[in-house]
């Protein structure tokens, strides 16, 4: 070999090294956006694949109904997967927020890639609007003028639980969640109105396939209800489970992001009847929301989920706040005022938002029923809280 | 191999300037620069990511490629060396040329410990240990709730260097993992054509002989896991300090299993082959995502593509298709 | 603790293991004969379970389902075998683990773009549903006695290929001394696509029968696959005696650790501090297991070469 040439590889890594540089200057900063460019962050890989596909479909409805555009601004979604890692995430959001320069972030279906990458968006007074997750440290003391939500506070579906145990007048109930945070938390909101005895707290492994073990041990203590919280397809294992175990109708099964649109089409009958807690159900007796289940099913041919609605709302807040902020987000004053207002018509009827940037929303027991139409869906059973505001807005310094 | 072969004689100084350590720095200093020039802040986030896992699967390919020690736990070192970042800054300790050497230190640890047991077993027996022992770390960590429990947690700050936050920007922190990626390059070269090295490979190749000489390949391979563990480790406090976020997510064993995959993909011979690995999983995950929700059926082919043309004899093909 | 709890416990425990198995098997053959590192064996599982929901929707009956589901699954097997794995099975193991990754990778967003990422619908064969009083205060679900039950058949069957039939014999041979197998003038390489098939089918019929209980999307086979290895280095590569052994060993002490591990803790640290590692404990108990067994026989129970 001539020593002047390096060796293949050496070239080879060279080549490598400098092909890294068409992704980092394709877009100049001197690129003069003209649509209004979103980056839509949802979890669109692995086994929670089907939530961040419903909050993602949602959202491009709307923009779709609105002609692609939105306060009369045409957009550009830039839509990523965050595949759950939190550091996949940033590094991802990072690319948005440098290299597309987004005008605003939206989405994220999970807490922990929320409390990752609202750092970085937030320190970049860059506007976040949650498709669905709401961790409490966004809710009270980490809040931001820059941060609105148009799902709901993490503690809140488990609370309506709480709060329904309580009224419906159980004395002992079971408590079974992953052991994670969203599990810990799921289970202290659930205890924030629920008053009688918690017979065994059961935390379980984050996937599990099995719960045959929980449901042995379930049985035994026969409690007057369980609660659970087991998003994906834990919601989906342990219903089948449930139902096998001859538990389904002895004892009252009380969730939240267990059984929804999302699973129930592969639960089915297993799940009909069991109770969830959700701000929104396909059921809701509004023409915004008639309007918004039929679109969604003609679509995409399956019944939307909540995570469908809000991220459906989510774009329709954007719509109603640029609009009223001249369809320009630079002016941030103007444009946090707008969204603040929330100028939109919510599939969920009443919506406002708090000072924090949370909604103050009403709240629904919903059940699993099979439609005359033989789909399966939510629907509501009865109403919990009305107008309700979370737990920690009152740590929130935003005025 | 370029060790077994010996060299014509060339100047010392064109050795240098070819060395691997040396056009890989140069490569990525050359990216960052024309990223920097272009404006691109996130040209910069990409080399410093890009290096950083560089400097993982180069620890790894240390280990497959030199020692014959496929580990299946190496996110475990990588993540205790983020857990490092994330502890040492919930007490107040941020200075990157402490926690440097502690990441280093805690994660070699983990490595020696386990490794003592671990090196009991051959072959695809240690592949599976080694993966044992990670995800008993990755639910240690889970567990860990005042760091987070299984959603992990925002590091206090960025670390800083001298006590100055020159790492501040991702370019501070890119020029940082590409000195330490060469560093590391460096060094291992170094290492691997010395005494050691050699007492390594030829462990790898013929134990029982190494024995018969009254040599203990035993102690050679704890001291490589303790340097291929170390390194991770490094490459992990880097790692904290770019998403400035720390979660069990790092141990899980898919990472230890990408890992393999740009060691393996850039071919296990050479150390720089796990650069060009970490390059093109990197590559690839940031082009192929930006066309397709599907893009993992791209790396899917990508990757069954190099293996099986690898394989196959390319002359004996060429041949049979003229013929 | 009841004696009716403990036994349920101990079912369920019996009933993830045969499970184990019906994956483990085919992995443990396949690198026993061929020495051959398959990471898609997972991805065969999740194929089962695919084929017979669909085939059972579209027949509308799950006995019809299931065989035209197995038959798919066999062929499945052999379609991949041909395309990818036989060029892979005389190379070095990193490069079959990568391979293997690669295919995972394709099938599994093949799988996804199919049909979708939700999960799909698997109800429990309607003369299956419900359960069965075995004791009194014991009420089991029938299709996991079925799984059981199924399980315990193919352990024999498997035995009896084994230790009965020329192919068998083979198969033993290959593992111990496979240059004598070929030296002998069999063709080797139709042997293991011949196994390789065959594992692939028992992947599928485990991914059947798990149908009716979990989630069936496009990533069940991830989760599966690495408890399946670790069955297998367990019980000891090539050693269908091993991985029956150890796929039994393993589901009771995942599922009686999980049922009691907590409580057992609470006697012996207290409730706070079982609250915080009790379930970190119960999730990493197989890895110990793993962990304990490699160190004290580095080849796993049943393994006589280390490969």
């Amino acid at each position: 070999m001539p020593p002047a040439m390096p060796s293949v590889p050496n070239r080879i890594l060279l080549a490598a090294a400098v092909a890294l540089l068409p992704g980092a200057t394709v877009l100049p900063a001197s690129a003069v956006a003209d649509p209004l460019k979103i980056g839509f962050v949802s979890t669109l890989s692995g086994p929670s694949a089907p939530l961040g596909v419903h909050m993602r479909d949602g959202f491009q409805l709307a923009v779709k109904e609105l002609g692609g555009k939105l306060g009369g601004q045409p957009v550009e979604v830039i839509v990523v997967d965050d595949e759950l890692k939190p550091d996949v995430a940033v590094t991802k959001v990072r690319a948005l927020l440098d290299r597309d320069k987004v005008d605003l972030v939206a989405g994220v279906v999970f807490s922990n890639v929320m409390m990752a990458i609202q750092k970085p968006v937030l320190e970049s007074e860059t506007f976040l609007i949650s498709g669905n997750a709401g961790p409490s440290p966004l809710a009270g003391k980490g809040c931001s003028p820059f941060f609105f939500s148009a799902s709901y506070q993490n503690d809140q579906n488990h609370e309506v639980m709480g709060k329904y145990a309580q009224d419906k007048g159980y004395k002992r109930v079971v408590l079974m969640t992953p052991n994670y945070q969203a599990g810990k938390d799921s289970m202290a909101g659930f205890k924030r109105h629920f008053k009688g005895e918690v017979v065994e707290e059961i935390f379980t492994q984050l996937g599990q396939l099995d719960f045959s073990a929980e449901l042995a041990k379930i049985a035994a203590a026969n409690p007057d209800a369980l609660f659970t919280f087991m998003p994906g397809g834990m919601g989906v294992n342990l219903t089948k489970q449930f139902a096998q175990a001859g538990l389904a109708g002895k004892v009252p099964f009380l969730s939240a992001f267990t059984v929804d649109e999302t699973t129930l089409p592969a639960t089915q009958d297993a799940a009909v009847g069991l109770l969830s807690g959700a701000e929104w159900a396909p059921s809701i007796d509004t023409p915004e929301n008639k309007a918004f289940v039929a679109a969604y099913e003609k679509e995409y041919g399956v019944v939307p989920s909540l995570y469908a609605a809000q991220g459906y709302d989510a774009a329709k807040l954007i719509d109603g706040a640029l609009r009223q902020a001249g369809g320009k987000v630079s002016d941030k004053q103007a444009f946090r005022k707008a969204l603040a207002a929330a100028p939109f018509k919510s599939v969920r009827g009443t919506f406002a938002f708090n000072t924090n940037g949370f909604p103050i929303q009403d709240f629904y027991v919903v059940k699993a029923v099979k439609r005359p139409d033989g789909k399966f869906a939510t629907a509501v059973e009865t109403k919990v809280f009305e107008k309700a505001k979370d737990a920690y807005a009152g740590d929130c310094k935003l005025k | 191999m370029a060790q077994s072969v010996p060299t014509p004689r060339r100047a010392a100084g064109v050795r240098l300037a070819l060395h691997p350590a040396v056009v890989g720095v140069l490569g990525f200093a050359a990216a960052l620069a024309i990223a920097h020039a272009g404006g691109s802040v996130y040209g910069a986030t990409l080399v410093a990511r890009t290096a950083l896992l560089a400097l993982a699967a180069v620890s790894l390919s240390f280990l497959i490629g030199q020692a014959g020690l496929v580990s299946f736990g190496h996110a475990a070192p990588l993540g205790i060396g983020a857990y490092v970042v994330l502890i040492a800054g919930e007490y107040g300790v941020t200075e990157m040329l402490v926690v440097l050497p502690l990441g280093f230190a805690a994660a070699a640890l983990f490595s020696v410990a386990t490794g003592a047991v671990a090196l009991r077993t051959r072959g695809v027996y240690f592949i599976m240990i080694t993966l044992a022992f990670a995800q008993m770390i990755y639910y240690v960590a889970a567990s860990l709730s005042a760091f987070g429990g299984d959603d992990g947690m925002a590091i206090a700050a960025r670390s800083t260097l001298f006590g100055l936050r020159l790492l501040k920007s991702d370019t501070g922190l890119a020029m940082l993992a590409v000195a330490l990626l060469g560093l590391a390059l460096f060094g291992l070269d170094r290492l691997i054509a010395s005494r050691y090295g050699l007492m390594l490979r030829a462990g790898r190749a013929n134990e029982a002989k190494l024995q018969a000489l009254g040599l203990d390949p035993y102690r050679h391979r704890l001291i490589a896991l303790a340097i291929g563990g170390g390194l991770a480790g490094v490459a992990g406090v880097l790692l904290a300090n770019q998403v400035e976020y720390v979660s069990p997510a790092t141990m899980n064993w898919h990472v230890s299993g990408e890992l393999i995959v740009m060691v393996v993909l850039g071919g296990t011979g050479r150390l720089a082959g796990a650069v060009l690995g970490a390059v093109a999983v990197t590559l690839l995950d940031e082009t192929l995502g930006h066309f397709t929700e599907h893009w993992k059926l791209g790396l899917g082919l990508v990757i069954v593509a190099v293996v099986l043309l690898r394989g196959a004899d390319l002359k004996a093909l060429l041949r049979g298709g003229a013929a | 603790m009841t004696t009716a709890l403990f036994v349920s416990q101990l079912l369920n425990g019996l009933q993830l293991g045969v499970i184990l198995f019906l994956v483990a098997a085919g992995l443990t053959l396949v690198f026993g004969v061929m020495d051959f590192i398959n990471l898609a064996h997972g991805v065969q599982y999740m194929l089962g379970a695919y084929l017979v929901a669909v085939l059972t929707a579209w027949t509308g009956s799950f006995a019809a389902g299931l065989l035209l589901g197995l038959v798919g699954a066999l062929v499945l097997g052999f379609v991949l075998e041909v395309l990818v794995f036989r060029h892979l099975t005389r190379r070095d193991h990193l490069e079959q683990v990568l391979g293997t990754f690669g295919v995972i990778l394709i099938v599994t967003e093949l799988v996804r773009i199919l049909f979708g990422s939700a999960p799909l619908a698997f109800p429990t064969p309607a003369v299956f549903a419900g359960s069965v009083t075995l004791l009194p205060g014991l009420n089991y679900p029938v299709w996991r006695l079925v799984i059981l039950v199924v399980g315990l058949a193919v352990a024999v069957l498997l035995w009896y290929l084994v230790n009965r039939t020329r192919l068998g014999m083979l198969v033993r041979a290959g593992s111990t001394h496979p240059e004598t197998v070929s030296a002998l003038g069999v063709d080797i390489d139709r042997l293991f696509l011949v196994v390789f098939a065959f594992g692939a089918m028992l992947a599928g019929l485990a991914g059947a029968m798990a149908g009716p209980l979990v989630s069936v999307e496009p990533t069940m086979g991830d989760r599966i696959l690495i408890v399946a290895f670790v069955v297998v280095v367990i019980g000891g590569i090539g050693s269908i005696k091993g991985a029956f052994v150890s796929a039994l060993v393993v589901g009771l002490v995942d599922t009686l650790g999980r049922a009691f591990a907590p409580d057992l803790l609470k006697v012996l640290v207290g409730k706070s501090a079982a609250a915080a590692a009790g379930p970190a404990l119960s999730s990493m108990l197989i890895y110990l297991l793993m962990a304990v067994v490699l160190s004290v026989r580095p080849s796993g129970l049943f393994g006589g070469r280390s490969a």
